[in-house]
């Protein structure tokens, strides 16, 4: 999978990468998939519970090497 | 749809305690609710300015003026403190690990619209005038607070 727009939040601890996640979203056109690169464990859980509170379609998350990529397209 | 509600009371001022009401406060204003947070007795400490104080005061009011925290960078942790090298030593730890200190979480949460209220009794208590507090939002009391903790679905006391 691909996103249209790369953010990358690799080091950083919670609450930052749902709410980088979050103005990364109020900056894209609707429809636009955001990729984020995390590699804060609790981000498996808390991107698809932060899309689903904000009425955003969460599309997946998969593993990279030391890190992970999560998928959510603005509606 | 209203966004939904949080009301967050900061009763604590510890370090840890602090952190972890505003990692929810941002968390949740960056999940589209709308956040309330309301200081009062020992929270307060952690809004207020550093540097010299102008205006009379009572002997008592300039005892917790020297006694107590002023600002976020001073605030003691609730347990391990050690005298004051606890807090040092979790500010390293927070600084190597990449979590910004509590003055950027209070700034972010003003950024992601996180609302503050200071309780004017704990500031009448410990004459505290409104000058000397940082980001504050509003002055009030418990209706205030009661009015909008009634409208939230989440309510905590910190």
């Amino acid at each position: 999978m691909k996103g249209d727009r790369l953010l990358d939040v690799r080091g950083m601890l919670c609450p930052m990468p749902i709410v980088k996640l979050s103005k990364a979203i109020r900056d894209a056109a609707s429809g636009e998939v955001i990729e984020m690169l995390a590699d804060d464990e609790g981000a498996w859980q808390d991107v698809p519970a932060w899309a689903k509170k904000t009425g955003n379609e969460y599309l997946g998350s998969e593993r990279a090497d030391s890190y992970s990529r999560h998928f959510v397209r603005k509606t | 749809m209203a966004n939904d509600k949080v009301s967050i009371i900061v009763f604590s001022g510890d370090l840890d305690k602090a952190l972890a009401a505003f990692n929810i406060a941002t968390g949740a204003a960056a999940s589209g609710m709308d956040v309330t947070m309301f200081f009062t007795f020992w929270g307060i400490n952690m809004l207020k300015k550093t540097g010299p104080r102008k205006g009379a005061r009572t002997l008592l009011g300039r005892m917790f003026d020297l006694f107590m925290p002023k600002g976020p960078d001073k605030l003691p942790l609730s347990k391990m403190n050690m005298g004051g090298m606890g807090s040092v030593m979790m500010r390293y730890q927070m600084a190597k690990k990449k979590v910004q200190p509590l003055g950027e979480f209070i700034s972010m949460a003003k950024e992601l619209g996180v609302k503050i209220v200071a309780c004017t009794m704990s500031m009448e208590v410990m004459e505290i005038p409104p000058e000397d507090l940082n980001h504050v939002d509003e002055f009030a009391g418990v209706a205030a607070f009661l009015e909008e903790a009634s409208k939230s679905k989440i309510t905590l006391f910190i």
